[in-house]
């Protein structure tokens, strides 16, 4: 909790991912947020369809991190700072 | 990520306890719930102290010179690395994972908005929440204000009590004795209370 990550994969392109998008925001699992909050926000500040959130929440979960928005560096970093708004530990990276 | 049934609430709770575990249900346009004086009393006080926290060592950290005053008049932080404090560096984590410079750019331009909003969550609670309790009815940007300053509250609860993995059992980790066990109890029900909010939404 509060600790930086030492190493970072780069995100893989998985399906979330416009393969030509070169910024993407990162969403990383933590013990705390409750599962329905994390679908609830990406409900909230992507406009995503709730199975689509759902989906997110459940990689979040499961794979430690998830993809969740891609686009300029600027709307990725406006993304990131909205979760942390939230409370969600978000982070932006080159997808290259 | 974790969801309420997995801090063992509300069934691992003795009578006295269940009878304090206030909850929201819908109500047109938003949430209503109600609040004994201790609850709205318990909540004050954490979403205060967030509210504090985010604010003192904002001002605190300030070189108080012309820079700075110009500095904040456009809303940027004099912040380049994360806060020292725990909890504060949870609230406010790096933007960036793996790019110190992009951390710290970014940490600049953004850090006294996050500031602040946090501090207009926690002032939303304090504003809808009266100290002696009773009925709290919510619109639905009152709801989006409450889950993020109880969101805050767990978060910090979180780091205090030293919770790094969803599936720890927090209360078989404690004694009795220990002082904290009584903040696990917080924030198993605040965890409740939260997920309430977001299914009354739902």
């Amino acid at each position: 909790m509060g600790v930086a990550p030492i190493e970072v994969e780069q995100p893989a392109t998985g399906q979330e991912t416009a393969l030509d998008a070169p910024w993407v925001t990162v969403v990383w699992n933590d013990p705390v947020n409750l599962m329905n909050y994390v679908t609830y926000v990406f409900q909230k500040v992507f406009g995503y369809p709730k199975a689509k959130a759902e989906k997110l929440m459940l990689d979040v979960h499961h794979k430690g991190k998830a993809v969740v928005s891609s686009g300029t560096r600027e709307a990725m970093e406006r993304d990131a700072e909205t979760l942390h708004g939230y409370g969600l530990w978000a982070t932006v990276s080159h997808d290259s | 990520m974790t969801s309420y049934e997995d801090g063992g609430f509300p069934d691992d709770f003795g009578e006295g306890q269940a009878e304090i575990a206030a909850a929201f249900r819908p109500a047109p346009g938003g949430a209503v719930a109600f609040f004994e004086q201790a609850q709205a009393g318990v909540i004050r006080s954490l979403v205060g102290q967030i509210a504090e926290l985010v604010t003192n060592e904002s001002e605190s950290a300030q070189p108080d010179t012309d820079q700075s005053d110009l500095e904040a008049q456009l809303g940027l932080s004099s912040h380049v690395e994360p806060p020292d404090d725990p909890v504060l560096a949870r609230l406010l984590p790096d933007g960036y994972s793996n790019d110190r410079d992009a951390a710290a750019e970014f940490r600049r331009y953004t850090e006294e908005s996050l500031r602040s909003s946090k501090v207009a969550s926690a002032q939303a609670v304090l504003a809808s929440l009266p100290s002696g309790g009773g009925e709290v009815r919510l619109s639905e940007p009152e709801c989006q204000q409450w889950l993020r300053a109880l969101n805050d509250v767990r978060l910090a609860l979180s780091v205090r009590l030293g919770i790094t993995d969803e599936n720890d059992d927090l209360m078989e980790n404690l004694s009795v004795d220990d002082p904290r066990s009584a903040y696990v109890w917080v924030y198993q029900w605040l965890a409740y209370l939260q997920d309430s909010l977001i299914e009354a939404l739902s």
